[in-house]
């Protein structure tokens, strides 16, 4: 019988991916991550994860290594925050358009400059178009679970493609959460070892990695797109079957008190929780405020989210990131044109909140809602900056 | 009258399997040797061979979608991260056979890359990988320069030498610095082993490429690729132009094992390096200067590596 | 892939574009390339295969008899042959037309 065990998140991680049988573990340090990468190798020196640990000089190498690992077959594992992922990110996109299987813990963190080691998501929204499986984690038991979800979608036949998991720094990697962790043998059974469609090996030679000319490269980018707007269906199925072994059921959009709400407020990430506080705070005075929180980012669960907000006349959006010279945030963005051919659409304000790791209490969410309903129109703003 | 180094291999080349593993068809230039050591490469090594390969000449002519002019599992992803992608293979297929998951059996992997990607963009990668110490050959295509995207100068190409980045102008004459010695730098990673080698000697090269993937851990080995295209001589000059790289001490062939440094051709006096400068174009403007410091430098490295060899021979005092 | 470039369509691409015939490169005739065909003169060639050994091109073939034989579909013409023969058994010619 499962139990819930006290354990801080990015131990957490490190022992899914353990139980998940990870052949590869290629990563360089980064705060936030260390935690989990740290973990990792010391299961792999005590014996207790079989796997090369490979202490690569860079993330750029970290990548490739993951590449050239899931290229022949092996499981692959990184992890990294912030600057590494954009120093990784060459490699990112070719990860995604070489079909390659593989799982990043990618633990949210600010982007330079200023240099800052907490969190928000400046990293992440710079490789939304790359071709990844991308979902957002909400808490502790959320990041232990997708680690074995991750690896059976992105091994699925029907998907390969590599998948990111997201969680934010500090906030989810160095808390305590209480986890329930899977039994070996039901992690064995939902999780089977990894079988590439192709491989390298000189029984039977392939060549990965052409270059495209002009008079194929479009072919080429349409089956990439065709295969990510696939997925779907088979991600829903991998998450039912974990449902189905573990109790516990995924979907690509949590609601939290959207029925007959009017007004929704959007969060990704550690975000939520913090909302769902929040939220409650403003039904305790009648307040008729609901919850959508994005889990899956790609590919963008628009027909969840439009039912989501269906009938909401505001929508509210947390960014934790900016989008310079361009709409505000990325999420909000995203959103109005999830939103834009909709017969009645709700407006969408759009707040910047939590960068750098500016902390954000269920407070702030009641003051963002109030300040929306009092300003029409629609709009970004950075929320609680000192003028 | 050249003098053919390579005389006592001469009747070996019946003796060479005919089987070729980087295959006909490929976009390489008219004469390029590059193209004709990556052949002796691929041979020497074999079927049981996967290769990681830069972006570059060598990735461009034998990999236009939907062909392939490789008979050997191949991979490329990036310019700058061959050694890394090399790593993740090796480390891939061993954890895979520990595991049981496929057959244990040996697989060389070899990276490759040109000297753009190995001592410019490609040379943390190629230092992390030899310090971690990897399974694994990797092979420098050495051309001299950024060949592929129009010929422009990189750490690898030789003083004086007129390049579309290091242009024979009024001003400045050419590249301003000296070559990066990188067989040196692979050498102070203390891997067991590195070597230097040309296609214009075609056995010796593929003695070592052999030699390479027998010892285990990592191996390096630099290749001079003579490019007619890039170096401005004609397509059948280009194994004649090696052979002058060889004789003159340009390009001096030796081995690094474990420690030991080995001359492959032991040259009892250099030839003057005007006879390998003056038959390419893209040193035709160097003045009698240029030329004097090129020999004098020339003659001092090579003494340098004379004296490697005298201090790392068996017997001497360590 | 049996089909010309341009009527390749996206389906036809395995996934991540892997190209699982070894070495289909073998199709692309270089040999449209030179401007300059090589002539072997057999009575001169020595059998050494030095010219074997020397072709980029793969473009050069030896025989039982230790004769050699050039392969016109990829020979660019490069003249690394004629040049590195030792005893000149063969040498350049321009291409009509």
């Amino acid at each position: 019988m499962a139990k819930r065990i006290g354990m801080e998140v990015s131990i957490a991680a490190a022992e899914a991916v353990k139980q998940a049988n990870a052949d590869i573990i290629a990563a360089y340090p980064i705060t936030p991550q260390t935690h989990i990468v740290e973990h990792l190798s010391e299961l792999v020196n005590n014996g207790e994860l079989d796997a090369e640990f490979i202490p690569v000089e860079s993330e750029h190498s970290a990548m490739s290594v993951c590449t050239g690992a899931a290229a022949a077959g092996a499981r692959s594992f990184t992890c990294t925050s912030s600057q590494g992922l954009i120093l990784m990110s060459e490699i990112v996109y070719a990860a995604s358009s070489l079909r390659l299987p593989m799982l990043m813990i990618l633990a949210n963190r600010s982007l330079n400059s200023p240099l800052s080691i907490w969190n928000d998501h400046s990293d992440v929204m710079a490789i939304r178009d790359c071709g990844w499986i991308q979902i957002f984690a909400d808490n502790g038991q959320e990041v232990y679970d997708h680690v074995f979800v991750g690896y059976r979608v992105a091994e699925d036949r029907n998907i390969l493609l590599p998948f990111i998991l997201n969680l934010d720094g500090f906030i989810l990697t160095h808390v305590i959460e209480p986890i329930e962790m899977v039994d070996q043998e039901v992690a064995d059974r939902y999780l089977p070892p990894y079988q590439p469609l192709y491989r390298l090996h000189p029984d039977h030679p392939v060549t990965m990695g052409c270059f495209g000319p002009p008079i194929l490269f479009t072919e080429a980018k349409k089956a990439q797109d065709e295969a990510m707007n696939q997925t779907m269906p088979h991600i829903i199925k991998a998450w039912q079957e974990f449902g189905d072994l573990t109790g516990r059921y995924y979907n690509p959009v949590e609601v939290n008190g959207t029925e007959g709400a009017k007004t929704i407020i959007v969060t990704q990430g550690a975000l939520g929780e913090t909302a769902s506080v929040g939220i409650d705070q403003m039904r305790a005075v009648n307040e008729a405020v609901g919850l959508v929180k994005i889990r899956l980012w790609r590919p963008f669960p628009f027909e969840e989210f439009r039912k989501a907000v269906k009938g909401a006349e505001l929508v509210v959006v947390m960014d934790r990131a900016i989008s310079y010279g361009g709409p505000g945030g990325p999420l909000a963005s995203e959103i109005r044109a999830a939103l834009y051919q909709e017969e009645s659409r709700p407006r969408v304000v759009n707040f910047i909140i939590g960068l750098g790791g500016r902390d954000v209490s269920p407070g702030d969410f009641v003051h963002m809602v109030e300040r929306a309903k009092a300003r029409p129109g629609e709009w970004y703003e950075i929320h609680g900056v000192r003028e | 009258m050249d003098t053919y180094l390579d005389r006592l291999n001469v009747y070996a080349s019946r003796l060479v399997s005919q089987k070729e593993y980087f295959v006909p068809g490929h976009r390489a230039c008219q004469g390029c040797a590059e193209a004709l050591a990556l052949r002796l490469v691929a041979k020497a090594l074999g079927r049981n061979n996967v290769i990681a390969c830069a972006t570059g000449c060598m990735e461009i002519v034998s990999s236009p979608l939907p062909l392939t002019s490789w008979d050997v599992p191949w991979i490329h992803v990036a310019f700058d991260n061959t050694a890394a992608v090399a790593s993740g293979i090796e480390a891939g297929l061993k954890v895979l056979m520990r595991k049981g998951r496929i057959p244990t059996r040996r697989i060389n992997v070899m990276g490759m890359a040109g000297d753009g990607g190995t001592s410019d963009i490609g040379l943390q990668a190629l230092s992390g990988a030899l310090e971690r110490g990897h399974n694994m050959i990797y092979v420098c295509f050495d051309n001299e320069a950024y060949m592929n995207t129009g010929i422009q100068r990189s750490s690898s190409t030789p003083f004086g030498a007129s390049t579309t980045t290091s242009p024979a102008g009024t001003k400045v004459h050419g590249q301003t610095t000296w070559k990066k010695n990188m067989p040196e730098i692979a050498a102070a990673h203390n891997i067991p082993y590195v070597a230097t080698a040309c296609a214009s000697y075609p056995f010796d090269l593929m003695e070592k490429v052999k030699k390479a993937a027998d010892i285990e851990g990592p191996a390096y080995i630099h290749i001079l690729s003579v490019c007619p295209t890039g170096w401005r001589i004609p397509p059948q000059s280009a194994i004649h132009a090696g052979r002058l790289a060889v004789e003159t001490g340009f390009f001096p062939l030796y081995e690094v094992e474990r420690g030991r440094y080995r001359l492959s051709v032991d040259l009892t006096k250099l030839r003057p390096v005007e006879d390998y400068l003056k038959m390419q174009g893209r040193f035709r403007h160097l003045t009698d200067e240029m030329i004097a410091e090129i020999q004098e430098r020339v003659e001092k490295e090579y003494r340098k590596l004379e004296k490697k060899v005298e201090m790392t021979s068996p017997g001497s005092a360590d | 892939m049996a089909k010309p470039e341009h009527e390749i369509t996206w389906r036809d691409l395995n996934v991540g574009y892997v190209v699982d015939e070894p070495g289909n490169a073998r199709i692309y005739r270089t040999g449209d390339w030179r401007s300059q065909r090589p002539i072997y003169n057999p009575d001169r060639c020595i059998r050494c295969g030095m010219c074997y050994i020397y072709c980029p091109d793969m473009a050069i073939r030896i025989l039982a008899d230790g004769s050699i034989e050039h392969d016109l579909y990829y020979c660019k013409g490069c003249g690394i042959c004629a040049e590195e023969c030792p005893t000149g058994a063969i040498t350049m010619l321009d291409e009509e037309e």
